[in-house]
């Protein structure tokens, strides 16, 4: 399908000879919400770590809106269009919020300044600091993180970091947005304020979104379709809906 | 674009003011004329060790990377700058031009020393960065000792470009300005994109590398551009000191660097210039007092302030005595400070995160230099070929 803004063909990895992850064929449309769930230890981090170039997969190869990524670098990757967020939170810790967003700007191409007119303090260091900073406070803005700018990372509570995460990932201007368990740890009303947001990213800016969660609630509440993986491999494809209540599912996250 | 508020902050100043009054008060004793020779040198001495820390610093504190080998360029900047300067001198009349040209190459042949040990050691981690650094050292130092052009095991002597620091008062007036400008580049790199991605690689390099920074490119340049300093601060003390001795450059004066940057502050530039300064004239007052066997004792003194602050930096029984030591608490009543307030500069992160960090080792997600290597894909075998059933 050419509408496919992330298309995978038999992708699969194995370690040693343990396949984490086989036969993947996922196809996102523009614009969708997908979601990837599975127990624990199904493969689904190790599929974004492969759609974010963190490990080369073994088999199979992955197109996003067409182009073949797969064998490139992160940062390649990152700037062809995938940024994603971690599931044991990566924020710069030691870097205020505001700086955290502005690290995502840094290769926007409007924001272009070469070290050396940083060195030299040229007009356009000026300039580039003025406007990453006017970008990072709209974009903190949409997560109503914008009045804890001036803290230190690491200081905001759980739910704020997770927001900031993305709002980090979103800066970095992705066509595809992978989100690793954006919901766990927070409570049920931070669970929808985040959901609300998630929509927001997919009508407001066209993101497609790709999300691994456990809160099936969030999930059927967001997702258009999802894949089920159980030990590496796909049980099941298809409408939210639906996938959940096959009895394979069933059984793989509660036993017979 | 609207218009801004000013973004004027004393504090970007400091390390500036710092400097300049360190030069202000040389440049006082000397024209009352009670400049002796000593001081004087001492001023260049704390000079060149200003910029051998605050570089260091841009690697250690800022990028988070132990480099143990910072001697070594300076060795290459030395031996190197001064070798040139001693073949232009007589082409070249002003002792001036000569100076600052050979600044220019020594840096720039640290730079490439910096560039090709770099390029393979930065894809190294913590401790082995550490280990192939020293070892550059060590190795660059022998090399010099060993090479006839650079006067071997004698040292190359460098009396033709000598500065006699009583009659020619310029070396300490062109090392700091020498210093003025390398803190002028660092602060400035500091303060711009490109120091922010830089402390994120050092944060977390994973979320960066996420984030699209090229972190190889970032680690490099960090990495010859600090050699680049060493190299120039090795020129200036080729041109001070005669002759240049490679047992100058040896792994105790990298960790003397070292000292320097830990007992200033990791990632505080104004740290920096304070420690330089201050174990540059203990060491030269040590040196006085402490003659003979007794001169051992001066490592051990480094050794001792080493082991004192990182057990002060890191023992969690000491957090209130540093807490209520810190600058923000001693000066806080200074000026108003709305709670919660981090200002928004490079300098303030002092308390650097070191590399290894619990929630990493017990995490099961992926680490640079990550443990488990997918496989390759095998070649599925040929269909029809010969041992093909």
């Amino acid at each position: 399908m050419a509408d496919a803004m992330l298309r995978t063909e038999n992708l699969g990895i194995s370690f040693g000879g343990l396949k984490a992850v086989q036969d993947l064929n996922l196809e996102i449309r523009r614009q969708q919400l997908y979601g990837l769930v599975g127990p624990n230890g199904a493969g689904k981090t190790t599929v974004f770590n492969m759609l974010t170039g963190v490990y080369q997969p073994t088999f199979g190869t992955f197109y996003l809106d067409g182009e073949e990524l797969k064998g490139k670098s992160q940062e390649k990757i990152n700037h062809r269009g995938i940024a994603r967020t971690f599931q044991n939170i990566r924020l710069f810790n030691n870097m205020s919020v505001i700086r955290n967003v502005m690290v995502g700007l840094h290769n926007q191409p409007e924001f272009r300044c070469t070290p050396a007119e940083s060195f030299l303090r040229l007009p356009r260091h000026f300039s580039t600091e003025y406007a990453m900073r006017d970008r990072a406070k709209e974009i903190l803005r949409i997560f109503d993180l914008e009045e804890e700018r001036n803290n230190l990372a690491c200081n905001l509570p759980y739910g704020k970091q997770r927001k900031l995460e993305i709002a980090r990932a979103l800066a970095t201007n992705p066509k595809l947005l992978l989100l690793d368990e954006p919901a766990a740890g927070m409570n049920p009303y931070e669970t929808e304020d985040l959901m609300r947001i998630v929509r927001g990213l997919r009508d407001d800016y066209g993101l497609t979104i790709l999300l691994i969660e456990h809160d099936m609630k969030f999930v059927s509440g967001l997702c258009d379709e999802i894949t089920v993986l159980n030990f590496g491999t796909v049980l099941t494809q298809g409408p939210t809906d639906r996938a959940l209540s096959d009895p394979e599912v069933i059984k793989a996250y509660i036993g017979e | 674009m609207a218009k801004r508020k000013s973004d004027f902050k004393l504090k970007n100043y400091v390390c500036y003011i710092l400097v300049a009054v360190m030069f202000l008060y040389a440049l006082v004793l000397q024209m009352m004329g009670k400049l002796p020779k000593s001081t004087s040198n001492l001023f260049v001495q704390i000079a060149y060790s200003i910029i051998l820390a605050v570089s260091l610093n841009l690697v250690v504190g800022f990028l988070g990377e132990l480099s143990l080998g910072h001697a070594g360029f300076m060795c290459v900047g030395a031996y190197l700058g001064s070798y040139i300067a001693i073949a232009l001198t007589s082409h070249i009349e002003s002792k001036l031009l000569v100076l600052l040209i050979s600044m220019l190459c020594g840096g720039l042949a640290a730079a490439f020393f910096g560039f090709v040990v770099g390029l393979p050691a930065l894809r190294l981690k913590g401790d082995y960065l550490a280990i192939v650094t020293l070892a550059f050292g060590e190795i660059v130092r022998t090399v010099c000792k060993n090479l006839p052009f650079f006067g071997g095991a004698m040292g190359l002597s460098t009396v033709a470009i000598k500065y006699d620091t009583r009659s020619s008062t310029s070396l300490y007036i062109v090392a700091f300005i020498t210093v003025f400008v390398v803190l002028f580049l660092i602060q400035n790199l500091v303060r711009s994109k490109h120091g922010r991605a830089i402390t994120a690689i050092r944060d977390n390099e994973i979320a960066a590398r996420a984030m699209g920074i090229n972190v190889t490119f970032y680690k490099l340049f960090v990495f010859v551009f600090a050699a680049f300093c060493a190299g120039v601060a090795g020129v200036i003390f080729g041109h001070f000191n005669t002759p240049v001795l490679y047992s100058k450059f040896s792994f105790n004066y990298s960790i003397e660097i070292l000292v320097m940057v830990v007992l200033g502050g990791m990632a505080s530039i104004n740290g920096s210039i304070i420690a330089a300064a201050l174990i540059t004239y203990v060491n030269i007052a040590l040196q006085a007092k402490l003659t003979g066997d007794l001169a051992a004792l001066k490592y051990l003194i480094y050794a001792l302030i080493l082991i004192v602050l990182v057990i002060f930096n890191n023992a969690p029984r000491l957090a209130p005595i540093k807490e209520a030591l810190s600058p923000k608490n001693l000066f806080g009543r200074l000026k108003k400070r709305r709670p919660g307030d981090v200002s928004d500069d490079a300098g303030e992160w002092a308390n650097i995160p070191t590399k290894i960090r619990m929630d990493e080792i017990l995490s099961t997600d992926v680490r640079p230099g990550n443990e488990f290597v997918p496989d390759k894909e095998k070649k599925a075998p040929v269909k029809g070929g010969p041992n093909d059933g």
